[in-house]
């Protein structure tokens, strides 16, 4: 006798807290600290209810000092605590940069190995909700510029319910970047969750002629832009980076040694960027393997818009994904 | 503008059994620092140097009053501390050389002492840097019950930085076991305190934050033991935390590549001549009887000793293979 496997239907946001309520029943090492993370449930409503479940010690408000609670993350981590830290938004993570770059990216190189960080920290970060130019910028590519932490992009279910784990399990500070468009999308996810790693990038769609590669937020209408491909007679293969630091530089080079054209999705400012990243690894490593030059598809380079129309303009789009893989293939976008 | 000399009247009044002790622990330091500024001059060390000389009285007596389990987060002004602390002489010298024998590896230099097994978390060269990282040391100590002390070093400098600010402030609020060591030496590198701050009473400045505050003449180091004695007390158990002003004195500039435009050399010299913790320390401890010359010269020579064998093991250290730039950098696999 055989029965279907059990699912549960749940948004990311559920994701994201039930992956923090099982890390926090089974380690007591783990808290969460943040602004607004206890009575209010947390900016984004994440935390919603885990005050009442685990008490104001273990899911503590902290004032607005992101540097001091995340330096405070940094210090509980060397000092016995796994701590997961909530930065608002990534927007107000530069007041805690110094924490981040200064310290937890370096004391453990700088000690010569005497420490580990054995720290999370997530953040909200992107647009698409006509935040205007303080709420909304994608500066996970910055923190990818830092050696000496990890960087992690959750653009699924479930990676949202996943990533946490090994993320909490690492000895190495890990910064996990929830992309706030997707805190609403709903999804199912086996019953229990599968584990994920923290290593790999993802083929998340077959193809044969491009590769689409794109993380986090841009995830989902990259996938939409391989439809619209479809549909124009374009078999394209789409790529989740998942894991923006380190890169699985591995899984994008074989993608491209396979379909020899690439298109790199990033909802960040082009100049410097983590698409300029990729895109040169592949042209260093792979530019014998193409058949076209790589493309890349960005955010406009102005802050970001408050009026929906202008945001939208800035932002890639799957028309103007699509338009830029169809160029790769000889084709007018 | 003169920085004017401590509120405080001369040093007097009984001196502990361990008086000698800290005469010592003061010379140990100071020495060191000589020979380090010589071994700048003669390129064994480089990076910026910064020197402690003339404020060793704060490091001796508060390092005299933590216990073993405490924690210490230091400046980039922190030979003496970690010296005090007992990061031994040879591992402190490799890493002034940068060697792979140095308390870090070689990789962090004269602003960036670390040892684990001493508790000393840094060596943190970015200004108040090291407070909130102070400030999760307590945190994870009182959420785990232990009953230890976090001490954390910052210059009257730092007291200009948001960083202090939240961290005093998250410190109060969450009642932790902190004390905030302020050694104002009058100077943020170049810059006079009343340049720096408009309220120049550093400790009413602290108690803003309901936090316990007094000053201490940091130039006396019985008093800074028995201040630091009496706010490690007051931390223990489930005090919160403290702040405690040392008011002190650079000797020397702030960094090798200082040339100390900045200040007068009166004002230098006074301080010298009138206030230095050790001179002052020796006289007293000879009036009471407590020391004579032969004691004096047993404890320059053991010093010197100590010197010549850790700049020996300085020298005679390999440094790192360049294969092993990037080890450290991420601890392996999940643990």
């Amino acid at each position: 006798m055989s029965s279907a496997p059990a699912t549960t239907t749940l948004t990311y946001r559920d994701a994201v807290r039930e992956a923090m309520r099982e890390a926090m029943h089974a380690d007591e090492r783990i808290f969460l600290m943040g602004e607004d993370v206890g009575r209010y449930g947390g900016g984004f409503g994440v935390s919603k209810g885990m005050l009442a479940e685990f008490g104001p010690e273990r899911i503590r408000d902290a004032p607005l000092s992101e540097s001091a609670f995340t330096g405070a993350g940094i210090g509980a981590a060397l000092n016995g605590m796994r701590p997961i830290v909530e930065i608002m938004t990534v927007n107000f993570s530069l007041l805690a940069l110094d924490q981040i770059m200064n310290n937890a990216a370096t004391l453990r190189h700088m000690s010569g190995g005497q420490f580990e960080i054995p720290l999370v920290i997530r953040m909200c970060t992107g647009g698409g909700r006509q935040l205007a130019a303080q709420h909304s910028h994608s500066l996970e590519g910055w923190y990818a510029h830092i050696p000496g932490i990890k960087v992690l992009a959750p653009a699924t279910i479930a990676d949202a319910r996943g990533m946490l784990a090994p993320a909490l399990a690492d000895p190495n500070p890990v910064l996990i970047f929830e992309h706030g468009s997707l805190y609403n999308v709903e999804g199912e996810l086996p019953d229990p969750p599968p584990a994920v790693d923290i290593a790999r990038a993802a083929v998340m769609r077959a193809g044969e002629d491009v590769t689409l590669i794109a993380y986090g937020g841009m995830l989902a209408r990259t996938l939409e832009a391989a439809e619209l491909l479809a549909g124009q007679g374009v078999d394209a293969e789409v790529l989740d980076l998942r894991v923006l630091r380190p890169l699985d530089e591995e899984t994008v080079l074989a993608s491209v040694r396979h379909t020899h054209r690439a298109v790199v999705v990033d909802e960040a400012w082009r100049s410097g960027s983590l698409a300029a990243e990729v895109s040169a690894r592949i042209a260093e490593q792979a530019f014998y393997d193409l058949d076209a030059p790589v493309e890349r598809v960005c955010g406009a380079e102005v802050p970001a818009p408050y009026p929906a129309h202008l945001e939208q303009a800035a932002t890639p789009q799957a028309e103007t994904i699509a338009a830029a893989a169809l160029r790769t293939v000889g084709r007018d976008g | 503008m003169a920085a004017s000399p401590p509120p405080f009247p001369p040093p007097s009044g009984p001196i502990p059994e361990h008086g000698v002790e800290l005469l010592r622990d003061m010379l140990r330091i100071r020495r060191f620092e000589e020979a380090c500024a010589e071994l700048y001059s003669a390129t064994k060390i480089r990076g910026f140097l910064h020197l402690y000389i003339g404020e060793e009285a704060v490091a001796t007596g508060t390092m005299r009053a933590l216990g073993p389990d405490d924690a210490i987060v230091a400046t980039y002004r922190e030979h003496g501390h970690a010296l005090l602390r007992g990061v031994g002489a040879n591992a402190l010298m490799a890493e002034m050389f940068g060697r792979s024998d140095g308390c870090s590896g070689g990789r962090g230099g004269s602003m960036h002492i670390f040892d684990a097994n001493t508790r000393f978390y840094g060596g943190n060269a970015i200004v108040a840097g090291g407070l909130p990282i102070a400030v999760g040391l307590a945190l994870a100590d009182r959420m785990l019950g232990r009953d230890r002390v976090t001490a954390c070093f910052f210059g009257e400098g730092a007291m200009a930085e948001g960083e202090f600010h939240e961290s005093l402030n998250l410190a109060a609020l969450w009642n932790l076991p902190v004390l905030f060591l302020c050694e104002n030496n009058h100077y943020a590198m170049g810059s006079a305190l009343e340049l720096t701050e408009s309220q120049t009473n550093l400790a009413l400045k602290a108690a803003c934050y309901e936090v316990a505050a007094w000053t201490v003449d940091g130039m006396d180091v019985v008093a800074v033991e028995r201040e630091t004695e009496r706010a490690v007390l007051a931390i223990r158990g489930d005090g919160g935390p403290v702040f405690l002003e040392a008011q002190t004195y650079r000797f020397r500039a702030h960094s090798m590549y200082d040339p100390d435009l900045y200040r007068d050399h009166a004002e230098v010299a006074e301080w010298k001549e009138r206030h230095d913790p050790i001179e002052l320390f020796a006289a007293r401890l000879r009036e009471q009887g407590m020391l004579d010359d032969a004691t004096l010269e047993g404890l320059e020579r053991d010093i010197a000793a100590e010197l010549e064998t850790a700049i020996a093991f300085a020298e005679a250290s390999e440094p790192e293979p360049v294969e092993s730039l990037t080890r450290h950098l991420y601890a392996p696999g999940p643990a």
